[in-house]
């Protein structure tokens, strides 16, 4: 699954690294030699994640199409397991959960993985959705009903459903494009994550106004701009290994950014509603999965059809 | 050969049940008020699922989890040849029999000598599983007696968050959700304080653990 162009992209990555490591270290020297300050270790432990982030992304490209479907698969889980500590169910609703994590997460993989179109796009809104409220329906207890079937579909199309459509990527048949549907998973994450990167650093540039006070102050108007756009100069400036014109680069790079931003927004809510910080603590620095994947996860379904809709032939 | 099979066998036993816990519950320790080192300790935690002792184990840094044994029921670990590999081998758990009239060992002077031999003790004082509404069951003595016979050992409280929820009584599949682990600051028993005065105030410290968000 490796081409010219996915190696150009990761070794562009592993530059940054490396360039962001030695900085990082630098930093450290001068402002953090006992570890006492905590904005600068918390950006060291960030970039030290990163390089694990990117080490199981390559690997898995290298390991071709089950490895992608099964890296994300694993990344659905952990979000899962994030989403559904915060949401709200009794014991009724055991038998929908266990169902959730070990028979609909696996089924909405295999789906992707066999290339079933028909099934996968509708396999959670339509069986998943209807299915399992029955099961929790069964065991009697109605208290919170609708709450606790709503914030369990929820999970289950953030988590499972929208993170699907990564991997999904792969199986587009695009004219001219044939092999490299790799690159299309590399970019979506690429132009998104650096979004989410050159946000956060406008906004601590020149962060004046926030976006939404109530929901988190360090979203802001110049941040946005600033990182959207930086964002999408650069994806623009990739073209040559998507599918895509200049121009259409530019309108996919827009489009993406924007939802990854509103996905962050949108899951700040739900995280500031339920009182945490992080959803979780696996990936140092960062928080948990969803925190590093609720821009990717928000894109990658608009991204897909849009895509789809335009450039595929199935 | 036949012993270090036995060995090798619980090793592999125990990684294996502490990776499946870690993949269920993504079990994150806060140290708050301790630091995590290799002192000798006794963990009291409060007890709600079956779970409990093996996420306790499985959260402690590896060399703090080698000189660590759980306290288990041996009317429970001793019912069936792999319960007693399982309570015996893998996790080297000091076995106490709950019913006075069975026992041929007195329950304190088992952890005492555990304690002297440089082991570090999970215990839970309320006794048996909690599955009631209340927070936590009445603490029983067992507590106030290791803490008389070894006062300057650190008594430290462990609230386990979420694990019922992993796993509610009865059910067979557990559910994959965060559990938290919240370790406190340590207590020792003061010269003059009574029995119910220390379990009193070894209940406040373990409570104090509550996580705020924990509905």
């Amino acid at each position: 699954m490796t081409s010219p162009h996915l190696l150009w992209l990761l070794a562009g990555v592993g530059t940054i690294l490396v360039l962001a490591s030695v900085i990082g270290e630098i930093l450290r020297l001068r402002l953090s030699p006992a570890g006492e300050n905590p904005v600068i270790e918390n950006l060291n432990a960030r970039i030290n994640a990163w390089w694990v982030m990117v080490i199981c992304l390559a690997l898995a490209f290298i390991a071709g199409k089950p490895g992608v479907v099964l890296l994300f698969a694993l990344c659905s889980f952990a979000a899962l397991r994030e989403f559904m500590t915060l949401t709200t169910h009794n014991r009724a609703d055991h038998w929908s959960l266990v169902a959730c994590f070990f028979l609909i997460l696996p089924l909405q993989y295999w789906f992707i993985a066999t290339d079933w179109y028909g099934m996968y796009s509708i396999f959670i809104p339509v069986y998943a959705f209807l299915l399992l409220p029955v099961a929790s329906a069964l065991r009697g207890s109605t208290r919170d009903f609708l709450i606790r079937v709503s914030e369990t579909q929820w999970a289950l199309m953030i988590c499972v459903y929208c993170a699907s459509h990564v991997p999904a990527l792969l199986y587009l048949q695009i004219p001219g494009f044939e092999g490299r549907n790799v690159i299309l998973i590399a970019y979506l994450i690429f132009v998104v994550q650096l979004s989410d990167v050159l946000q956060y650093v406008w906004g601590k540039l020149l962060g004046r106004t926030s976006v939404a006070p109530t929901l988190s102050p360090s979203k802001t108007w110049e941040g946005l701009i600033g990182g959207t756009l930086s964002a999408t100069a650069i994806g623009t400036a990739l073209y040559w290994m998507t599918p895509f014109s200049p121009l259409e680069a530019a309108g996919m790079c827009l489009l993406i950014t924007l939802m990854g931003f509103f996905g962050g927004l949108v899951m700040s809510a739900i995280k500031r509603d339920r009182g945490i910080k992080d959803w979780g603590h696996l990936i140092a620095g960062h928080g948990g999965f969803l925190d590093r994947l609720d821009s990717v996860i928000f894109a990658a379904p608009i991204f897909f059809h849009v895509t789809r809709w335009v450039w595929s032939t199935t | 050969m036949i012993a270090s099979l036995r060995s090798f066998a619980a090793r592999l036993t125990g990684l294996a049940i502490s990776t499946f816990a870690r993949f269920m519950t993504a079990p994150r320790a806060i140290w708050h008020g301790i630091e995590p080192v290799p002192r000798q300790r006794v963990y009291f935690a409060n007890h709600a699922s079956n779970g409990d002792f093996v996420l306790l184990w499985t959260a402690l840094p590896s060399p703090l989890r080698r000189q660590t044994r759980p306290v288990a029921a041996l009317d429970y670990w001793l019912t069936s040849p792999l319960r007693a590999f399982i309570g015996r081998d893998v996790f080297n758990a000091v076995l106490i029999d709950r019913r006075p009239e069975a026992r041929t060992e007195d329950p304190v002077a088992q952890m005492v000598a555990a304690l002297d031999q440089g082991s570090s003790l999970i215990i839970f004082p309320e006794g048996q599983r909690n599955s009631s509404d209340a927070p936590l069951l009445p603490f029983k003595s067992g507590l106030y007696h290791l803490a008389r016979a070894r006062p300057q050992v650190d008594l430290v409280p462990v609230w386990i968050a979420n694990l019922n929820r992993v796993m509610p009584k009865g059910e067979i599949i557990p559910v994959p959700l965060i559990c938290t682990l919240t370790f406190g600051a340590p207590i020792h028993v003061e010269p003059e304080e009574t029995r119910d005065a220390f379990l009193a105030r070894a209940t406040r410290a373990l409570l104090a653990l509550t996580p705020p968000a924990a509905a």
